[in-house]
């Protein structure tokens, strides 16, 4: 039932994502934070349950922490993070499976662009620039294809996802009145906003 | 040190056992063993890496190699040079390999150059710790390109130590190579530039300085093309990594062009 889509733009990537922890009929949490950092650069919009959300995303934060503290302080790109989970989802697969599906975005220097990608828990990868995972794909992902348009502004892409949470608020079924939204770009990740506070318990 | 020899004795059989002046000395008799084997000159210039050995031809009976006995590819952005004892490179060469490409398969990218050599090296290491097997008897010069540093050399021994150089010798008459590179390398005759400062020559001008390195350990011998394999490591136009080892009438040529420098090097 979680809602979570990216779009990038011109200089960084937004994730979003809705703050609902919720089984079956009862949500047990309203402000829960969904879009994990991964590093100083990186971060993943994640949907499924609640431990595999946690579990997947420390580990790939934690082993992304160990290269840099082994490797002299060298970052992985985007691509490599991406890959990075991508191998440990499919090795996962055929034994336990994270059931996680993912919107990674980052930002890297180097090319001084941000990249998106979608992963799900299959261990499929693709590079988006934009996507969402979950029920939300039905309603945001025809707005996102009419109003994403190439080298886009960050105004612009948070403007989309205005109406992204706009449309899922006015036509699906579940009720979802919190979102964290982040983004990512040459200054690391920041929040932009969220509906309910994850610091508050 | 006369005395630590006949106590060496009882010490040196095990490779996992320090002596009490706290040596191994199963790893400095590899090492020793590599003081035998072909020489190596490695060289780092601004674009690019030159690695020199000399060949060795034991026997006229022998049929040509294929490919080299002392150059090895890793990947498509690393390549090593080897001195020592060939089985026992072989092996290395493939951990080398199947890390640099188990790396890619897991990140999608090239392996940064530092990180291949640790993992050879921290392979070595083992031997030195684990297991009572002895040490590999074999010294590397690696070179290799990466985004982050460029174009980089690095020696290893069968310690498991290994350290970045601008310029090294390996093998036979090290020292005396070592001590030419000193006096030589970053003076104006081996790079374009006429700045008093070092400066580091470029691949052209490496060549000459490793055939002359070269020249000097293998003093004795009349330097000739098919005694010495001149490696190559360039970026092309597009970025890409470029592997070369020279052909004869190439490496002739730099031979060449060393010989009327030094000749003319007595003129004023």
């Amino acid at each position: 039932m979680d809602t979570v889509f990216g779009i990038q733009f011109k200089g960084g990537v937004v994730l979003a994502a809705d703050q609902s922890n919720a089984r079956s009929i009862l949500v047990y949490q309203n402000n829960l934070d969904k879009v994990k950092q991964l590093s100083s650069h990186s971060a993943m919009g994640v949907s499924g349950p609640n431990a595999d959300l946690v579990n997947f995303t420390e580990y790939i934060a934690k082993n992304l922490a160990l290269y840099e503290l082994a490797n002299d302080g060298t970052k992985l790109s985007t691509k490599a993070q991406a890959n990075f989970c991508r191998n440990e989802l499919a090795v996962a697969l055929r034994k336990g499976p994270y059931q996680v599906n993912l919107l990674l975005g980052g930002y890297d220097e180097k090319e001084m662009t941000g990249s998106l990608y979608f992963l799900d828990y299959m261990a499929s990868l693709q590079k988006v620039p934009y996507g969402s995972q979950g029920y939300a794909s039905s309603f945001c992902l025809s707005i996102m294809d009419k109003e994403y348009k190439e080298g886009l502004s960050e105004s612009d892409a948070l403007l989309i996802v205005e109406h992204s949470i706009k449309e899922i608020a006015t036509r699906f079924l579940i009720n979802q009145p919190n979102f964290m939204i982040k983004i990512i770009d040459k200054d690391g990740v920041r929040v932009h906003s969220f509906g309910a506070d994850p610091a508050e318990t | 040190f006369s005395s630590s020899l006949t106590m060496a004795r009882r010490y040196d059989s095990s490779t996992t056992t320090f002596s009490p002046e706290g040596r191994l000395h199963q790893v400095e008799y590899a090492i020793e063993a590599i003081n035998n084997a072909g020489t190596c000159v490695g060289i780092l210039g601004n674009d690019g890496i030159v690695m020199a050995s000399e060949r060795r031809i034991t026997s006229g009976l022998l049929a040509p190699a294929k490919t080299s006995e002392k150059t090895y590819k890793l990947c498509p952005h690393a390549a090593c040079n080897v001195a020592g004892l060939t089985a026992d490179a072989n092996i290395l060469i493939d951990q080398a390999r199947l890390r640099a490409g188990r790396y890619h398969y897991q990140y999608q990218e090239p392996i940064p150059v530092e990180q291949l050599v640790e993992h050879v090296c921290n392979y070595k290491q083992s031997y030195t710790q684990y297991g009572g097997l002895r040490p590999f008897g074999v010294a590397f010069l690696f070179a290799g390109y990466d985004e982050n540093h460029g174009f980089q050399l690095y020696q290893s021994d069968p310690s498991g130590n290994y350290s970045g150089w601008k310029a090294t010798v390996i093998g036979a008459n090290n020292q005396a190579g070592k001590s030419l590179l000193k006096s030589e390398y970053g003076s104006s005759s081996s790079s374009e530039m006429t700045d008093e400062e070092e400066t580091s020559p470029d691949v052209a001008g490496a060549l000459r300085l490793a055939v002359k390195v070269l020249n000097k350990t293998m003093d004795g011998t009349a330097a000739a093309a098919e005694k010495m394999e001149l490696f190559t490591m360039k970026l092309d136009e597009s970025g890409d990594v470029v592997h070369h080892i020279l052909t004869q009438k190439e490496a002739q040529a730099v031979i060449d062009e060393v010989e009327a420098e030094t000749a003319s090097a007595g003129d004023s």
